[in-house]
């Protein structure tokens, strides 16, 4: 990791064939032999100066705080608490609803992730085959949904979902010509809350993976396909032969940019919780810590600690992937 | 509060990049469908624009129905045949949300909006600030440690906010922060500047040096060097970033619910309390909020969203 390679892109002192030099003939610029290694420093050090204070310092302090019993009590009478060892994972792991959130936010997202991937190649694959027209309306709509704020997104489609004046119990009932959707509430039954969670997350996730996945399948050499097709391929087997191949880097950075997005999502359970629903039954990672409360420090920090390992290890990928296409 | 690194704005001339910037730039591109649309049967084109036509409907009927449900009267929201057009149409639900307390001894709408705004401002200076002299140490020198820092923001970007809530509730109340903007300011700034600082080092790379060195030649320091020729190509990227750093912040919730209290709420919190407060009663006015806080997200991101969704897609395919 020594700098002194020569790196493309710091060029400034790394002599390289250049076209447009003064026609004078001078020799070269003044340079400096060495770089003044102060000045990056200098440059980096209001940046860094807030991020370990605001991000390595409260990740050590977290880490500390998860082997300790710290609670708000000893913040009140100013006593310091105890080394517990793993006590604190131990309980949470044994000793509370902690493994079933767990299970529930991983189970919540796979499918959120598997849906806005599917969803988002076929509306990307869509957008090739529209007229231009079409294509600009698709996008823009799009758009909006991307754009709404999440909270607000989640507050109109729980006003969408509501027992008794939601636009979806009318709607359902007008298309069956019935009643039985009268007072139907969607939030009471975990299963069923989950689902309108999942409409609104992937409602709101999906334009991304779309416009993303269309844009890289611009990329794909319209000679190929079009060989392929000559030699007889199918639709299908172009899709996965030609295009698949070709958007690889396109599908894994979003596969896992999506995989961290969803194991976070906070803001649209929290409120949807708000309007209806059992938290208990209903929590994921995010709310379940949030609704820990302040109070036992020590077990909050040992969920934390236990959520940074897991987004940690998947962001692995994503580093990687971030990594592979810069020259550093 | 998490954004790929991978969206980078990076621009580089000659690259792919720079060729497929056509391509992902909404309404044209899509090269690959055109031919297949032309052999494709009349029936099979009403089939597409019927499917496409469901997209769109699924898409934008949230967004419509809150503005919709925005102008509707009190009386008619709560009525088993909701309609479709706002056909009494009314300011009042408008009135009571900007005027009424989200809840008794909270802040209201103004108060909350200027917050907000005070918060996300100073946001954007600071971390536009930060992130331009950390991008410039990062693409114009070559130093010992440069790709290690490189590494560190890539890392320090991924830990997860959440997770930490209750160590910086403890670290802000510590430093008597509690319940304040600037509390608020600075969870917010750490949770941008990495990704800022991301996306501009890889357009100052996109500059080429050359033109710095061009510069010098002609008698200019390396600083004015800098900032007369790459600062002024930089500027749409620094508006573009700065647009999205504030949009993180405008949508913060978390942090936002759990630092801020009474007078103090920024505006997801108040749309929070407000809906807890009056939804029983008052559908019309919470639509009315929710319409006030999308609108300017939703015009900032129709500039933004271009160059972030072209600089995914040209970070991915290169490698």
């Amino acid at each position: 990791m020594s700098a002194t390679l020569a790196e493309p892109d710091a060029t400034p002192r790394t002599p390289t064939t250049k076209p447009p030099r003064p026609p004078k003939g001078a020799p070269t610029a003044p340079r400096r032999k060495k770089p003044v290694q102060w000045a990056p420093w200098a440059l980096l050090a209001p940046s860094i100066a807030l991020l370990v204070v605001m991000v390595v310092y409260p990740t050590i302090v977290m880490l500390v705080t998860s082997f300790t019993n710290l609670e708000i009590k000893n913040k009140m009478l100013g006593t310091s608490p105890d080394f517990v060892g793993f006590d604190n994972y131990i309980e949470i792991f044994t000793d509370s609803q902690f493994p079933q959130v767990l299970a529930r936010s991983l189970g919540l997202m796979v499918v959120l992730t598997v849906l806005i991937v599917v969803f988002g190649m076929l509306i990307a694959l869509t957008m090739t085959k529209l007229s231009k027209a079409w294509r600009l309306a698709v996008s823009v709509s799009l758009l909006f949904a991307w754009a709404m704020p999440p909270l607000a997104a989640t507050v109109v489609w729980g006003w969408m979902f509501d027992t008794d004046y939601g636009v979806i119990n009318w709607a359902l009932n007008t298309i069956t010509g019935t009643q039985d959707w009268r007072g139907h509430g969607w939030l009471e039954n975990p299963w069923s809350f989950m689902m309108v969670l999942v409409i609104i997350v992937t409602w709101q996730s999906i334009p991304f993976a779309a416009i993303t996945f269309y844009a890289g399948l611009g990329q794909v050499p319209e000679e190929v396909i079009e060989a392929s097709s000559l030699d007889g391929a199918s639709a299908w087997q172009r899709f996965r032969l030609i295009v698949l191949p070709y958007m690889r880097n396109v599908i894994t950075a979003v596969l896992v940019l999506e995989t961290i997005w969803n194991l976070r999502i906070f803001t649209q359970v929290y409120a949807l919780q708000q309007q209806g629903g059992l938290a208990s039954e209903t929590n994921v990672l995010p709310t379940y810590l949030f609704r820990q409360g302040l109070g036992e420090f020590g077990t909050t920090a040992a969920i934390g600690v236990f959520m940074v390992i897991l987004l940690m290890a998947i962001s692995y990928f994503n580093v990687r992937n971030s990594l592979k296409d810069e020259e550093l | 509060m998490s954004i790929s690194p991978g969206m980078q704005l990076a621009e580089e001339p000659g690259s792919i990049a720079a060729e497929t910037r056509a391509a992902t730039t909404i309404g044209d591109g899509g090269r690959l469908g055109r031919r297949a649309g032309r052999r494709r049967g009349l029936l099979g084109r009403l089939g597409l624009n019927i499917w496409a036509l469901v997209i769109i409907v699924c898409s934008i009927f949230p967004v419509y129905w809150m503005v919709n449900m925005s102008f509707t009267p009190s009386n008619q929201i709560i009525s088993r045949n909701p309609s479709l057009l706002p056909l009494d149409f009314t300011f009042k639900n408008y009135i009571t949300a900007w005027t009424r307390e989200a809840a008794p001894g909270q802040t209201d709408f103004p108060h909350a909006l200027i917050s907000s705004i005070t918060v996300g401002l100073a946001v954007v200076v600071v971390c536009a600030i930060l992130a331009f002299l950390a991008s410039i140490a990062l693409a114009r020198f070559a130093f010992r440690g440069r790709v290690f820092f490189i590494v560190a923001v890539l890392v320090v970007q991924m830990v997860p906010g959440e997770a930490m809530m209750f160590t910086i509730y403890n670290m802000i109340d510590d430093w008597r922060l509690m319940n304040t903007l600037l509390g608020l300011f600075i969870v917010h700034l750490a949770a941008v500047v990495p990704f800022t600082i991301w996306t501009l080092r890889g357009f100052v790379k996109g500059v080429p040096a050359e033109l710095e060195e061009a510069a010098m030649i002609d008698g200019c320091t390396k600083a004015q060097a800098f900032w007369k020729v790459t600062f002024p190509l930089m500027a749409p990227a620094l508006v573009s970033t700065g647009i999205f750093a504030f949009i993180q912040s405008w949508n913060e919730f978390l942090m936002a619910l759990l630092l801020l209290k009474g007078y103090n709420l920024t505006l997801p919190p108040w749309l929070n309390s407000f809906q807890s407060a009056t939804e029983a009663t008052n559908w019309g006015a919470v639509m009315a909020g929710s319409t006030l806080i999308a609108l300017p997200v939703v015009i900032f991101f129709l500039f933004v969203q271009g160059r972030m969704v072209g600089g995914l897609v040209n970070g991915a395919v290169k490698g």
